[in-house]
């Protein structure tokens, strides 16, 4: 009887003819047909996550463009389970024989072996292409994007408005950046996704002197879906933004350490949730042994004050995907309802080790990383409190306005810097502060965040970890934390 | 892959093809295996070879663009040399960058040192041995959270349109590995060390579980801290990354741009104490990861940046040089702009010690072991940080553990605070440098 299955002997003839500039249903075929050699050598799951970038980013330095740098990329992952052990192989190569290459390395290294030449290859029975960026019009998003011209002209526009509203100036600078990537992910449990992410960035690096006093202030805002985001960049309002707190830190005083009260701001004061806690709830952390919150969902690990989300829906925030990184379409997650833990953040191999389901968040920085369980756009809800109530319950605290990067330790201890602080005294802010850094473990602090204002507001982020780093959303209303660490002088 | 001489000859023909005289490449290709296991078994394996360069092209009016790509391939390379001269009509128009006067000059000491790779099965079998050692050392380590072993292969090259061409290998292996504790009534501690080497057999990795065992182990009885000012002495690997955290004191392109705390007038003035010194080394022989050239292709050398406590030197890049009136030192990253970094620190003693210091009967002194979330807490351009650390209060030679606690100080106060300099140097993966004693620092505990 004639079958129309593949012979393994018969791969080598194959010709296969995929569209070198777009991930289109050409790419289905070849990618189909390494799926079931990678099945039928015994792999329990096979994916391949195909990638290409356009990147470029614009420096303005005081009054000239310093550095245009565009940056093309093109690779592919393999990622092959066996069992619950699973190996990733990345390569530049996009020719079938180069994905076949890499294919049968990541087969080799589990111990696979490639079928005989006799064998039959199992067909694997793709999703008919799901191409959100042809369905939600993204194809034409790069040539809509700001040229190299015309981002040097917003750039140095933009740093004229600083050189007009800051004092003791000693630099200025402008950046942007446009991180234009295409995906296709294709696996062997059918799974056939393409989309087109377009997330860029523009802020500005002020850096003032005096004699021996120094500021330096950044604000960064970011978009993913709008190609003419550098053209409405309201770059007049963050210039004064900028030039006031860089003011008002010039001459600001060491942080006396000790321990406080503070209220922290909202938009990027949201990276307290997102290091102290979010971190925590991915699965990656929970296979690690590493979150003390792995066998606390049901109960109550947070002040009932406190709801949070992680979600990738947001139109145009940092973090928002229309699916992530493993071609599964994002969520909105509850993470924490009134202080009870609801859900965690879990990838494809971290709800195989953990028992989880997935919630849309695989997430990588490149086609180098393996995804992983990473937060989106992350915040808590706003409460019911107003700010004057938050201020008004403390006689003496830090107002921690504008803060910097953070981390989370594997004992679940979490630090991160404050670059624009002040003094409360008496429900007043009295005073500028700096060298602020604030420290806690994980599980305490959640139980302190005891009052949470109406004011939620969302600001764009880096984070960094296991799979590269990628850009999420942090955000919260104004907050109370009751007592909190503060390191300084 | 294509060859280094395939990219080269590639590249002057698509050059030519395109009407473009001066260009230059630098890029490196990267075969990699890496491990990390969990509880016995493996838990990823990773493999990679991936290949990236970077192309400058200089345009009829002599400005400057830059494009980097992944896509070596012919027509890879043709779409990035005609990207970099779409943006070269955007380059700088002073100051443009040009090659290094050094890039056909002599390296010295050139030698490829690939080291065959080892089998996947051989890194998981290592591994394995070594997490399971590690459990099985104190009934407290509970996990491994973090580890993981590699090997890796590197290939990178610079050529130009001149005919300048260079091109080196190196292999290199490395462990991590971070064990943490869970006891009752207790805070989970936990403690880790890395190794690196040139292959997989000079690897140290009884080293690394030595190390890993014996700082988790010094942290299971820990106690608070109480806030105030002490005398502080730095592990090397602590004082490393601080020195590095603000290597802009050295950095020329800094300095140019106004990001530095150092002025151009800042050579040969003290900016620390006299018992210190530091040279920048690529070519030192303890530095496993050695180049022998920088990105702009001049060769790479030992630069003495603090003197018995005076600056004496800046790392430069072909173009900082030349505005400073001064040679490049083998430090440029090509890009866009060019920007410069440090390679392999080596710190000493510089003027004698008037008095020697020792942990065995110090009392009341902080032993930072390992400084975190430099990212965070230090403001590079303020001069100032604010970092939690792991370390010990030491008292009359007996260390106990410090449960939580930070160091914060201004770094150009720490350089003039340093009360002395050990003799007896550390090799560390950022440099070699012994324990480095400060006088007068900030430690926020309870």
């Amino acid at each position: 009887m004639h079958s129309t299955l593949l012979i393994s002997r018969e791969l080598p003839t194959l010709q296969y003819t995929s569209t070198p500039e777009r991930f289109d249903e050409t790419w289905s075929a070849p990618l189909a047909t390494l799926l079931g050699l990678g099945r039928a050598a015994g792999a329990d799951f096979i994916e391949f996550f195909l990638e290409r970038v356009n990147y470029i980013s614009c420096l303005a330095e005081d009054d000239i463009i310093s550095s245009i740098a565009p940056r093309l990329s093109r690779g592919a992952g393999v990622r092959v389970f066996r069992g619950k052990a699973d190996c990733y192989v990345s390569t530049n190569d996009l020719s079938f024989s180069g994905l076949k290459s890499a294919l049968e390395k990541g087969l080799s290294i589990l111990g696979l072996q490639l079928p005989s030449e006799n064998a039959y290859i199992p067909e694997i029975n793709l999703e008919p292409l799901r191409d959100y960026a042809t369905l939600k019009e993204k194809d034409a998003w790069l040539s809509k994007c700001s040229s190299m011209r015309e981002m040097g002209e917003v750039l140095l526009d933009a740093n004229s408005q600083l050189k007009l509203k800051a004092s003791h100036v000693q630099s200025r600078r402008a950046v942007y950046f446009r991180d234009w990537q295409e995906v296709l992910v294709v696996s062997s449990d059918g799974t056939n996704a393409r989309d087109i992410r377009l997330t860029q960035s523009v802020g500005y690096n002020l850096l003032c002197a005096d004699g021996a006093h120094r500021s330096s202030i950044a604000k960064r805002v970011g978009d993913t879906s709008d190609p003419g985001f550098l053209r409405s960049w309201d770059y007049e309002s963050n210039a004064e933004e900028v030039a006031i707190a860089a003011g008002q830190m010039l001459y600001a005083d060491y942080v006396e350490s000790g321990t406080y009260p503070i209220i922290m701001a909202n938009q990027f004061g949201g990276v307290i949730f997102h290091e102290a806690c979010g971190h925590l709830l991915e699965t990656t952390q929970i296979e690690r042994n590493t979150s003390p919150f792995a066998d606390k969902k049901g109960e109550k690990i947070a002040h009932e004050n406190l709801t949070a989300w992680d979600e990738g829906l947001s139109s145009t925030a940092f973090g928002t995907i229309d699916m992530d990184d493993e071609g599964m379409p994002a969520q909105r997650t509850l993470l924490i309802e009134k202080g009870i833990l609801k859900n965690f953040i879990a990838d494809r191999a971290g709800s195989l080790h953990t028992g989880h389901p997935r919630t849309g968040s695989g997430r990588r920085q490149s086609y180098a990383f393996a995804a992983a369980s990473r937060m989106r756009n992350t915040y808590i809800a706003p409460g019911d409190y107003t700010n004057e109530d938050l201020f008004a319950s403390i006689d003496k605290g830090i107002y921690c306005k504008k803060m910097g990067g953070g981390s989370v330790g594997a004992t679940g201890q979490f630090n991160f810097g404050v670059d624009e602080a002040y003094l409360i005294e008496n429900g007043k802010i009295t005073k500028p502060l700096k060298g602020a850094t604030l420290i806690g473990e994980a599980k305490e602090i959640m139980n302190k965040i005891s009052m949470s204002s109406n004011d939620l507001a969302l600001a764009a982020g880096f984070c960094g970890s296991i799979s590269g780093s990628i850009y999420v959303t942090v955000g919260q209303p104004h907050i109370k934390v009751d007592s909190i660490t503060v390191g300084g002088r | 892959m294509p060859t280094i001489n395939n990219i080269a000859t590639d590249a002057q023909e698509k050059a030519a093809r395109l009407g473009i005289k001066k260009f230059d490449i630098y890029g490196s290709t990267v075969d990699e295996n890496s491990v990390q296991v969990d509880r016995g078994a493996p838990k990823q394996v990773k493999a990679s070879n991936r290949s990236s360069v970077i192309v400058r092209v200089w345009n009829e009016d002599q400005t400057m663009g830059v494009t980097s790509t992944t896509d070596v391939d012919p027509s890879g390379l043709e779409l990035a040399l005609k990207t970099a001269y779409e943006a070269s009509f955007f380059g700088v128009k002073e100051n443009v960058p040009d090659f290094s006067p050094e890039a056909s000059a002599p390296i010295a000491d050139k030698s490829d040192e690939k080291a065959p790779q080892a089998p996947v099965s051989e890194l998981l079998e290592s591994l394995l041995e070594a997490e399971k050692e590690l459990l099985s050392a104190h009934p407290a380590i509970k996990g491994v959270p973090y580890n993981g072993l590699a090997q890796r292969d590197i290939d990178r090259f610079y050529l130009n349109s001149d005919g300048a061409i260079r091109n080196e290998a190196r292999s290199y292996a490395s462990i991590y590995l971070y064990s943490k504790t869970e006891e009752e009534g207790r805070k989970p501690r936990s403690g880790g060390a890395f190794r690196i080497s040139r292959s997989l057999e000079q690897l140290d990795i009884n080293g690394c579980l030595k190390e890993t065992v014996e700082k988790t182990i010094s942290h299971l009885n820990y106690e608070k801290v109480k806030s105030g000012k002490y005398r502080v002495v730095f592990s090397p690997e602590a004082f490393l990354s601080l020195l590095g955290a603000f290597s802009n004191l050295f950095n020329a392109q800094n300095i140019l741009d106004k990001q530095s705390l150092s002025t151009p007038e800042s050579l040969g003035t003290k900016i620390a104490s006299p018992l210190l010194s530091v040279c920048d080394d690529a070519l030192h022989p303890d530095n496993v990861a050695a180049e022998t050239f920088d990105g702009e292709g001049t060769p790479t050398r030992r630069v003495s940046l603090i003197t018995d406590g005076v600056l004496t030197g800046f790392l430069h890049n072909s173009g900082t040089a030349k505005r400073l009136n001064a040679q490049p030192t083998g430090h440029a990253n090509i890009g866009a702009k060019v920007s410069v970094g440090s390679h392999f620190y080596h710190v000493f003693p510089g003027a004698a010690a008037s008095q020697e210091y020792s942990l065995a009967n110090a009392e009341n002194v902080i032993l930072i072991d390992d400084l975190q979330a430099l990212h965070a807490g230090v403001k590079a351009l303020q001069g100032s940080f604010s970092l939690p650390f792991d370390g010990w209060l030491v008292e009359n030679g007996k260390l106990t553990s410090i449960e939580s606690a930070t160091v914060a100080g201004d770094f150009l106060e720490l350089l003039q605070s340093i009360l002395f300099v050990e003799k007896e140097p550390e090799l560390t993966p950022g440099g070699v440098c012994p324990r480095v004693w400060v006088d007068g620092l900030s430690i926020t505990g309870e």
